[in-house]
């Protein structure tokens, strides 16, 4: 009989046979996932493009989203949670080592790639590695630790329990600064046991899914909602905007707060949704959202911002469909600029680009009593809270925010995704509600990197010294506010780059218009600003008839020197000497291409340089973090962590700064939160702010904790603490005191000692001309890329890249060094291939992100300047790890063919056609 | 609403003949095509046909299954002439696609940037199309029509690949051009068979190009022009004319590359190559590479 039954089926995994209820066709990811319970392995695509779903079929990996049930039957599969039996396989304990997970969302599918490739081949080389993992997508780790990761899981074979126990002795350090310390929330991630948004099931949820505009901008009416329901048996609900109890309109800015949950009558961007479906999970995957009773108008779709401020404003209080307009302007850049010995000028277009994190939003609701509880990913808990609150008519308090881990963020999880669609379905109907997006839904609904159309000159006296600069930039916003005004704000401070500029004019409009909500991504307009900014440099170098690094060290800002806003950064600037960390394999790299160039044909080598700076926290915005800690009766220190980790490092960098304060090792610590109800606020996980911020509200609240309990035992400052069981001893010289923790009073939270810390970075408003203190600190970056250009068909092969970043204080230089590869990563896909079009490449095959193919050997140079108001000296990191890679990656290729590019990405043939030669 | 998933051939094409199906081998195109949308309730399963997944070699073809893997054609042992098919196998998506996508699947899909296509093109490759009462055999060129296109009735299954022994002689070499290393749908990509004579002088030419017309297509004049030149990569190389050698092609400008560009880059990788199929044709014995 060949007539393959609905169900029941049988299928062996991890050695045990078992039985699912699933029709024959169900795809195996969603069998392991829905069926059997196995959460370790990963939706990011149902299509074969990212990898995160790969499981072994008969010890060969496979995408789980492309196998239907059928052909699993009667075949062995094996899923992350067969890799560790006891305790951690040696590739599970060398990814933890190696610091190979960050977001942890892809490690289930690389450990999978990398667990077939290691039975045949124990120790691969780099390129076998690289074969055998290319079909998973990673968007945090730069691909450079997995590697070495999976190259040298061989050293630990045997010796697994071993490694992890070293990994582990380190908790004990009594000074865990510094340390190469893995990830204290590390095990889940590389165990599959870690739980994202789409891992968060409540019995008995309805699952949602969304109606979404398929045109730019387009009028619309329902028909028969009712008879739909009825026609689909297991459906239990339909909810439009008419179903809000709140106010619909929500915004990561209160004051521009202008995008409904679900829209009113008129969508303004492809993929916005209009109505929500919700019942039975069966019956809501086999709707066909194509027949659901809506009739759509199309109307003209403003996709240009040059066209949009001359037309009809998107939402009638900004005409022009200006949102926002930055301004930062000093002395008279029109004269010295007229005056100037050297000037160059030029101008840049770059794309919208996706964060193309390999977690889809998705999460689950449910009412706790009273109170509306959701779990879902997302950077802003706090911001999540009241936002939701508004838009469902609820008291922030009636609602209660719990970050499940989040699969790569970057930026875009900092705005509502899932949060008040679920939270309308579970509030209305009281039942819980789940959703997890498409990857298609991901990419239209969410928020981009802003397009941007710059221009700017420079120029510089007859000495090489930079007198001036004039910027204009128009940012494409799309239809939504979200971090527009940010940008517009930010842009101006920064496109001077971190140099001496006594004369400049920055202006930045972030224009509306029908395309996607272009919001946060890594940098907020930064990298844009600096691809055509360090581009320039360059050529300014040239003019000067200088090199580009001295000509930078030059004109970098120095300690005592005042930034384009009239800051003066008295102390801790570390530009230049990021530069110098660069200066020996600058002299290398540019003899190594030259030598190259002498003897090549179509393939040219070149070396490009750029810097980058990063304002950390919000611009002249209050931005507090509040952080507490406690010590139980039993002995335990309980840290209030509310600064959510991403995958960046939050728990573990927080955790350190914490231990190291308090002078108690981190295997006495718990950790508590992210969550609303748990958690003081510590801010969004934003603006490369939370090891600063939060780092030193933790140091704060620990410092206080600390001085609680030696005033308590009545011992002076400099008394070690340590922990027997519950008895807390203190000693300073030859006093010696032991409290026995047990036998004292307790709080109401169970805390004998308890501590709470807010930290608001001093800044102050910019005023008319954009002068004033917009961050409390910066942060620094230079650095160095080598490639070659195949000038016969445009095509940019990357070969090193040497990353100079300051960081103050490295409280953690593996996380450090993965920040760092990371946004490398990203910033060579801004470069080289990234360019999000609606309607065009919501997937994954057509919006490319590097593959491991793509990342060449990163090396770090983690350079310490302190910062005497962060936590120990850090510095915020996150951002300014990308913002030199766009322009480095563009001036190596100016260096090697002569092509001046000035539109991002630099696809093949943009590169082709802007050489000198040019045949195209 | 059934899932059928037959045990033979004669199976198979007995329900093809009773009625219709979506056709599901490595569902590497029937999944992808479906994220966030329902799943087909009329699945024809062919992963169960052992007899499309051999590679046989009767005396006049070498014939592949059309259930055959990337991953397989990667393993097997075949004549040098088959390596740019095996470099193009190592192209099609990364390993979890390799081991799942068929050549039957990337052939009936039909896709301008099928990876497959210009490979088999200069093998002079046959298809072999059954249905319960019927069996013929096309050109593959007189097989895949268009975009998504092909010359399949709705009661047949594509069972073999057949290579004829006569074609799969001298080097080949196959060239794609993407914008990212792995994972990627072409912007161009060529695939190129030498033959030389025995003064040393071509005798065979095949080149053929894919992503750059609805269909990968053959370029006769070029390979007319080859025909008796000697085996000098450069010289061969330098041969492709822009002018007079591709009016087979007809690019369009995408997300992934202008048109234009695409007129250049193919010409590009043609010369690159003939080059290097020529400098193969000294190396006969590196199929397993």
């Amino acid at each position: 009989m060949n007539v393959v039954p609905a169900f029941p089926a049988e299928i062996e995994v991890n050695g045990a046979r078992l039985g699912v209820r699933a029709p024959p066709v169900a795809r195996l990811s969603s069998v392991l996932r829905d069926e059997l319970g196995l959460l370790g392995t990963k939706v990011g695509c149902d299509a074969g493009d990212c990898g995160s779903c790969t499981v072994l079929l008969d010890g060969e990996p496979v995408c789980a989203c492309l196998v239907p049930l059928a052909q699993a039957t009667g075949r062995k599969v094996e899923t992350v949670e067969g890799l560790a039996q006891v305790r951690l396989s040696a590739l599970q304990a060398s990814f933890h080592h190696h610091g190979a997970a960050q977001c942890g969302i892809c490690t289930p599918g690389f450990l999978m790639a990398a667990s077939a490739l290691l039975a045949k081949n124990p120790r691969p080389s780099e390129t076998q590695a690289r074969e055998a993992l290319a079909g998973v997508l990673c968007r945090c780790t730069g691909y450079r630790k997995i590697l070495r990761a999976v190259t040298e899981a061989w050293r630990l074979d045997g010796l697994a329990a071993g490694s992890a126990a070293q990994d582990f002795a380190l908790l004990a350090h009594p000074s865990p600064i510094g340390l190469f310390l893995p990830r204290l929330d590390g095990v889940a991630k590389v165990t599959g046991t870690e739980k994202f948004g789409a891992d968060v099931l409540m019995p008995g949820a309805l699952f949602v899914r969304a109606i979404r505009s398929p045109h730019h901008h387009a009028r619309f009416r329902f028909g028969d909602l009712d008879a739909f329901g009825r026609a689909h048996p297991g459906l239990e609900r339909v909810f439009t905007a008419r179903d809000i109890p709140g106010e619909n309109r929500f915004g990561v800015i209160p004051a521009f707060a202008d995008q409904p949950a679900l829209a009113e009558s008129v969508a303004r961007f492809r993929g916005e949704a209009v109505a929500l479906v919700a019942g039975e999970r069966r019956a809501v995957e086999a709707l066909d959202l194509e027949t659901f009773p809506v009739t759509w108008e199309k109307l003209p779709a403003l996709l240009d911002t040059d066209e949009a401020e001359a037309a009809p404003a998107l939402h009638a209080e900004r005409p022009g469909n200006l949102l926002v307009r930055g301004l930062v302007a000093r002395g008279a850049p029109g004269t010295a600029l007229a005056e100037a010995a050297f000037t160059v000028e030029g101008a840049l277009e770059t794309s919208f680009v996706e964060h193309a994190y390999i977690e889809p939003e998705a999460g689950c609701a449910w009412m706790e009593g009273d109170t509306l509880a959701i779990a879902a990913c997302t950077q802003a808990p706090f911001m999540d809270r009241d936002e939701t609150a508004k838009v469902l008519g609820l008291s922030p308090e009636r609602v209660r925010i719990i970050p499940t881990a989040t699969g790569g963020g970057f930026g875009s999880k900092l705005d509502l995704s899932v949060q008040p669609l679920i939270g309308l379905v579970a509030l209305l109907t009281g039942r819980p509600a789940a959703l997890a997006f498409s990857r298609a839904e991901s990419m239209m609904a969410t928020t981009k990197r802003h397009p941007a159309r710059l221009r700017a000159r420079i120029g510089a006296d007859a000495d090489g010294r930079l007198v001036g600069m004039a910027f204009e930039g128009k940012f494409d916003t799309g239809a939504y506010a979200s971090w527009g005004p940010t940008v517009a704000n930010r842009v101006p401070v920064h496109a001077s780059g971190p140099y001496r500029t006594p004369h400049y004019r920055a202006e930045a409009a972030a224009i509306h218009t029908h395309g996607p909500v272009a919001g946060a991504f890594r940098g907020f307009g930064v990298p844009q600003a600096a691809a055509l900014g360090e581009t320039l440099m360059d050529r300014l170098a040239d003019a000067c008839g200088m090199d580009a690094l001295e000509f930078r060290l030059l004109n970098a800002l120095r300690d005592g020197d005042q930034t384009v806003t009239g800051q003066t950064l008295s102390v801790g600037v570390g530009v230049r000497a990021c530069l110098d960390a660069l200066r020996p394999h600058w002299t290398r790299a540019r003899a190594g291409a030259e030598a190259f160039n002498q003897t090549a044909g179509v393939v040219r080598r070149g070396a490009g340089l750029a810097v980058g700076w990063y304002g950390c926290g919000n611009t002249s915005l209050p931005n507090p973090s509040t952080i507490k800690i406690g010590l139980t009766a039993e002995g335990r220190v309980v840290l209030h962590q509310g600064a959510v980790d991403i995958g960046q490092g939050s728990n573990t960098a927080i955790a350190q700064i914490a231990s190291e304060a308090l002078g108690l090792p981190l295997d006495r610590f718990g950790l508590v939160g992210a969550d609303t109800a748990l958690t003081p606020d510590a801010g969004k996980t934003s603006a490369s702010r939370q090891t600063f911020v939060s780092g030193r509200a933790a140091e704060a609240a620990t410092k206080k904790l600390r001085e609680k309990i030696l005033r308590w035992a009545n011992v002076g400052q400099n008394a070690e603490l340590a922990l027997d069981g519950a008895c807390l001893e203190l000693r300073e010289g030859d006093a010696f005191r032991r409290l026995d923790l047990a036998g004292m009073a307790r709080d109401a939270e169970g805390y004998v000692f308890a501590a709470q810390a807010t930290f608001d970075p001093p800044t102050s408003p910019l005023d008319e001309n954009g002068q004033g203190v917009p961050y409390a600190m910066y942060g620094f970056g230079a650095q160095l890329v080598e490639l070659e250009v195949d000038t016969a068909l445009g095509t940019v092969n990357l070969l090193k890249v040497t990353a100079a970043h300051d960081v103050g204080r490295a409280v953690n230089p593996l996380l450090a060094e993965g920040q760092v590869e990371g946004g490398i990563a990203q910033g060579i896909g801004m470069a080289l291939m990234e360019e999000y079009v609606p309607g065009r490449t919501e997937n994954l095959h057509d919006y490319l992100i590097p593959t491991i193919g793509d990342v060449p050997e990163i090396e770090t140079i983690l350079v310490e300047v302190p910062d005497p108001i962060g936590p120990f000296g850090a510095k915020g990191l996150g951002e300014h790890t990308l913002i030199p890679t766009a322009p480095a990656i563009l001036n190596a290729i100016r260096r090697a063919t002569g092509a001046v590019l000035t539109r991002l990405p630099a696809t093949p043939d943009r590169v082709l056609a802007a050489l000198p030669t040019a045949r195209a | 609403m059934a899932y059928v998933r037959p045990q033979t051939l004669d199976e198979a094409l007995g329900l093809m003949a009773s009625g219709r199906w979506t056709q599901l081998a490595g569902g590497t195109d029937v999944f992808p095509a479906r994220a966030g949308k329902p799943l087909p309730d009329d699945v024809l399963d062919l992963g169960a046909l052992g007899e499309l997944e051999r590679i046989e070699e009767p005396p006049e073809y070498w014939a592949i299954g059309a259930g055959v893997t990337w991953a397989a054609i990667q393993r097997a042992k075949l004549p040098p002439a088959f390596f740019a098919l095996q470099a193009a196998a190592r192209e099609v998506g990364a390993v979890q696609v390799q081991n799942r996508a068929t050549l039957g699947g990337n052939l009936c899909n039909a896709s301008p940037a099928a990876d497959g296509v210009p490979a088999l093109l200069v093998l002079d490759a046959e298809v072999e199309l059954r249905s319960r009462s019927v069996a013929r055999r096309l050109r593959l060129e007189e097989f895949i029509l268009g975009n998504r296109r092909t010359a399949r009735r709705p009661d047949e299954l594509l069972t073999r690949i057949l290579v004829p022994k006569a074609s799969a002689s001298g080097g080949t070499a196959f060239q794609k051009l993407g914008a990212r290393r792995y994972l990627v749908i072409s912007i161009a990509m060529c695939a190129a068979r030498l033959a030389l004579d025995e003064g040393g002088r071509v005798s065979h030419a095949a080149v053929a190009v894919g992503a750059c017309s609805p269909v990968a297509q053959r370029l006769p004049a070029l390979e007319r022009d080859l025909l008796g030149r000697p085996a000098h990569r450069e010289a061969l190389a330098a041969l492709p004319d822009p002018a007079r050698h591709f009016a087979e092609l007809s690019p369009i400008g995408d997300v992934r590359a202008a048109a234009s560009y695409r007129r250049v880059a193919a010409a590009e990788i043609v010369r690159r190559a003939l080059a290097e199929a020529a400098g193969r044709l000294d190396a006969p014995c590196s199929a397993a590479a």
